[in-house]
């Protein structure tokens, strides 16, 4: 049997009364990558925290090489041999220092002799940066360095310290095919020499080219192990994603007119490009996986992002938003994910809140808003997404998650569109507000068609008349929500079906 | 009503009732302090501090800061004198070109700021560098007044319109004769259409939204940069406006004088963000921040103190007024970028 680098038991974590980690056992065998999946919120980062000492564990036990392992902080870890390279490249790296001392960092973090021996050092550093294979000139700013560069010295730097287990969160979300490349034959370096490795990436290319063993998460639960010379990929998104069917009970009405039809969009240089049409009265789900293209379907529609190639026509006519003012002016909505950075003015209150994106419609002469007008349309627009809160003034961060979700949703509800698109929003939310907004959602499609983003899959069936499955950039699936072929979908999600069109 | 804990009543009324008590201790001091004269003094001398604490305020609203305005306060000072003084040109002449001045100027700032990426403090803090120098220029660092000799050996002939003078030293008929001062106006009608804008139109609904959360703004289909840009406009033109008044106050383009404008708003304006514990930048809370400052200092200066030790009693007001809005509410008002 191989032995384990970690062993954790038990493992658990809350902020507040928000159970975070809810009894995790995973074991970490040395020479083995081991991939961790799970979708926002599942819990992966909280639990590379405490692996890495930022967060202290608030019961279970973690074992490094059969010793009790709990680390003092983020130094103390670093020592035991538990070695973490971040998502954020430059949180890795102190740009404005040369390779050398970034190498050698932790060393002069922990003191030492008042002056630096510059000779010294070159020689440390270079040893360093061969022991991981990287040529480069030791003395040169970091600053000038390519993202992969800055990523291999922040690697380089960890190797330093002979890690046992070393920590790779979402490595290549920055790189290049070829910087990928790169790393990989790193990470099999590595792996030979038996070190554990724990991989976080969303990527099947990535993990099907390094993984030994597949974890996936769900709520603070390992949800899946899957191991073995053959590994079911498919298995591990759909451990990752979930799908207990919940009492779905979708009546799909006729689809109107078309209102969005794009033909060869291609969102990157590199991807395939997409058709799709949209109808007036039709919800539609996005799903896949982070990183697969919805939010950047999203942007291209809204204004935010150009994209590379390809035609847009919105009720007929041409439409290429050059900003999301126009987007707006055009009937198209988006309610954008991560509610805290990209909808709620915490400033504001409801009321505020809810009418944002429509000042000039509630104002009158010399843009004085018009406040009866403005409070009558918070309270309708309060009473049908069923915010419960006392009143409009209240101010929005004393809603919960799930009324505050409602409130920035609602936002867009309140005037008619063309076309909104909702990113995620179920994002954080209790059961009840999901059932509140996705019934909003359909109660209103009638006039305009309807884009839901929703990386969870229970979500998407819950709401939508039609899936679209998107991967790499581009649309791999359309099922329409009766009797759908779960294991096809999800195949498609994990990007390991052939390239199939059904047509809706 | 709800009711107020102590600490949500002191965050609330605290500098209010820190205001009262000043004024009541002032007044037993020297009963002159309450007659109508020393208010009127109070209010001229506030006038022009409160109008570019308001341009500020707007800055400060979508999150931005804008440290040029003492420096376009005294350019417009000088260029109006210039206007007047060597190119014998008339009040009306004057007023313009300094507004035109002010509004290019909040326009440049904004622009580097949208457009360049420079920081707010950088880029108006280089702006302020670039005005001190630039506005003695054109006189070799001369006060401008009527009757200087010029670099090629003539004489200036121009002099200060009378019209402009009065903006300056003209008084109004209020209950006693010759009592307020058009300055004063001016800060009034100003400040109550800043605070218009700022709380009953949509474009001031907008910019608190940037302040609050600019990310979410955009999101929003909001044009973050154009309100940016037009928020240092603002300021530009309300820093213009304070300079045009000193100028008519002093009657000549003194080189000297405008030093402490921008200290004494900044204090003004971030004093407001204590007032009814609003814990945001407000035009009713500049206002009384300035109001506040300036009851200070007529305070202090019929008490004697030297000016060294106003200047430190205003430092000291402005912590305390810093730790009312930032400890004691802790409120989460805003998301910094």
């Amino acid at each position: 049997m191989t032995p384990q680098a970690i062993t954790i038991r038990g493992l658990t974590k809350a902020f507040g009364r928000n159970a975070v980690l809810r009894g995790v056992d995973l074991d970490l065998p040395v020479g083995q990558v081991t991939v961790l999946m799970g979708a926002n919120g599942a819990g992966k980062s909280t639990l590379v925290k405490v692996l890495c000492g930022v967060h202290a564990a608030d019961a279970g036990e973690v074992r490094l090489d059969g010793q009790p392992f709990v680390p003092a902080g983020p130094a103390a870890a670093l020592r035991s041999g538990v070695v973490t390279v971040h998502q954020n490249i430059n949180d890795g790296v102190v740009p404005d220092l040369d390779v050398a001392s970034n190498l050698l960092l932790d060393a002069l973090a922990e003191g030492g002799g008042l002056f630096l021996n510059r000779r010294r050092m070159r020689e440390d550093a270079q040893r360093i940066a061969a022991a991981v294979g990287m040529e480069i000139d030791v003395t040169r700013p970091v600053a000038g360095l390519s993202l992969a560069d800055r990523q291999l010295v922040s690697i380089a730097r960890a190797m330093a310290h002979r890690p046992r287990l070393l920590i790779l969160d979402e490595p290549t979300s920055s790189l290049s095919l070829a910087e990928a490349q790169r790393l990989f034959a790193l990470i099999d370096r590595l792996r030979a020499e038996g070190v554990a490795i724990l991989y976080i990436s969303h990527r099947m290319s990535d993990i099907r080219r390094l993984a030994d063993r597949i974890v996936s998460m769900r709520d603070g639960q390992v949800s899946g192990l899957f191991e073995g010379p053959a590994l079911d990929y498919s298995g591990a998104v759909r451990a990752m994603l979930g799908h207990e069917i919940t009492e779905v009970d979708i009546a799909i009405p006729p689809p109107g007119p078309a209102m969005l039809e794009a033909r060869g969009l291609r969102l990157k240089p590199e991807a395939r490009p997409l058709d799709l049409v949209l109808h007036r009265n039709e919800v539609v789900a996005i799903t896949g996986l982070v990183g697969s293209g919805k939010s950047a379907l999203a942007a291209a529609l809204f204004g935010l992002e150009a994209p590379v190639a390809g035609e847009v026509r919105l009720d007929g006519q041409p439409y290429r938003p050059a900003n999301p003012g126009q987007a707006v002016a055009a009937g198209v909505f988006l309610a954008a994910k991560d509610r805290l950075t990209n909808a709620v003015i915490p400033g504001f209150d409801i009321q505020q809140n809810l009418t944002l994106p429509f000042t000039a419609r509630h104002s009158g002469p010399l843009s004085l808003i018009r406040r009866a007008a403005e409070r009558a349309a918070a309270e309708r627009a309060i009473a049908a997404m069923g915010v419960v809160c006392q009143g409009p003034r209240d101010g929005i961060l004393t809603l919960s998650g799930g009324n505050q979700q409602k409130v920035v949703v609602g936002r867009w509800m309140a005037e008619a569109s063309r076309l909104l698109i909702l990113d995620e929003p179920f994002q954080g939310v209790d059961i009840q507000a999901r059932r509140d907004i996705g019934r909003r959602i359909r109660d209103s499609a009638e006039t305009r068609a309807t884009f839901v983003l929703c990386a969870e899959i229970d979500e998407a069936l819950e709401v939508a008349d039609r899936i679209l499955v998107m991967s790499e950039h581009t649309v791999v699936g359309d099922h329409r929500n009766e009797n759908i072929d779960l294991a096809l979908l999800m195949a498609q999600v994990s990007g390991t079906a052939e390239q199939t069109k059904e047509p809706a | 009503m709800k009711s107020l804990s102590a600490t949500e009543l002191a965050i609330r009324y605290g500098f209010l009732v820190l205001m009262a008590g000043l004024i009541i201790v002032f007044s037993v001091l020297k009963p002159a302090f309450l007659s109508p004269q020393s208010g009127v003094f109070i209010l001229q001398s506030v006038a022009i501090t409160g109008i570019l604490a308001l341009g500020v305020t707007a800055t400060l609203v979508v999150d931005g800061f804008d440290l040029s305005i003492g420096a376009v306060a005294t350019s417009a000072m000088m260029l109006s004198a210039y206007v007047m003084v060597i190119w014998e040109m008339g009040a009306l002449s004057a007023v313009l070109l300094c507004l035109a001045m002010g509004a290019v100027v909040g326009l440049v700032n904004g622009l580097l700021i949208v457009k360049m990426r420079v920081p707010d403090l950088l880029a108006t803090l280089g702006m302020m560098f670039l005005l001190v120098g630039l506005q003695r220029i054109p006189t070799q660092g001369n006060s401008i007044s009527t009757g200087m000799v010029l670099a090629d050996g003539r004489t200036a002939e121009g002099s200060f319109a009378p019209e402009f003078l009065m903006l300056g030293r003209h008084r109004i008929d209020f209950i006693l004769p010759d009592l307020v001062p058009l300055s004063v106006v001016v800060l009034v009608v100003i400040a109550v259409l800043t605070w218009v804008f700022l709380e009953l139109t949509r474009h001031g609904r907008v910019m608190y939204a940037i302040g609050s959360n600019a990310q979410a703004a955009g999101l929003a289909g909001i044009n973050v940069a154009r309100y940016r840009v037009l928020a240092y406009v603002i300021s530009g033109v309300m820093a213009s406006i304070g300079g045009i008044l000193l100028s008519a106050r002093l009657g000549r383009g003194d080189v000297a004088s405008g030093n402490n404008l921008l200290l004494d708003s900044v204090a003004a304006a971030l004093i407001g963000f204590a007032v009814l514990g609003a814990a945001k930048p407000n035009a009713f809370g500049t206002a009384i921040g300035a109001l506040f400052v300036g009851i200070l200092l007529q305070g202090l200066t019929m008490l004697n103190a030297p000016y060294y030790t106003q200047d430190f009693i205003k430092g000291a007001v402005l912590v305390v007024a810093l730790v009312f809005t930032f400890a004691l509410s802790g409120r989460v008002g805003r998301v910094r970028r």
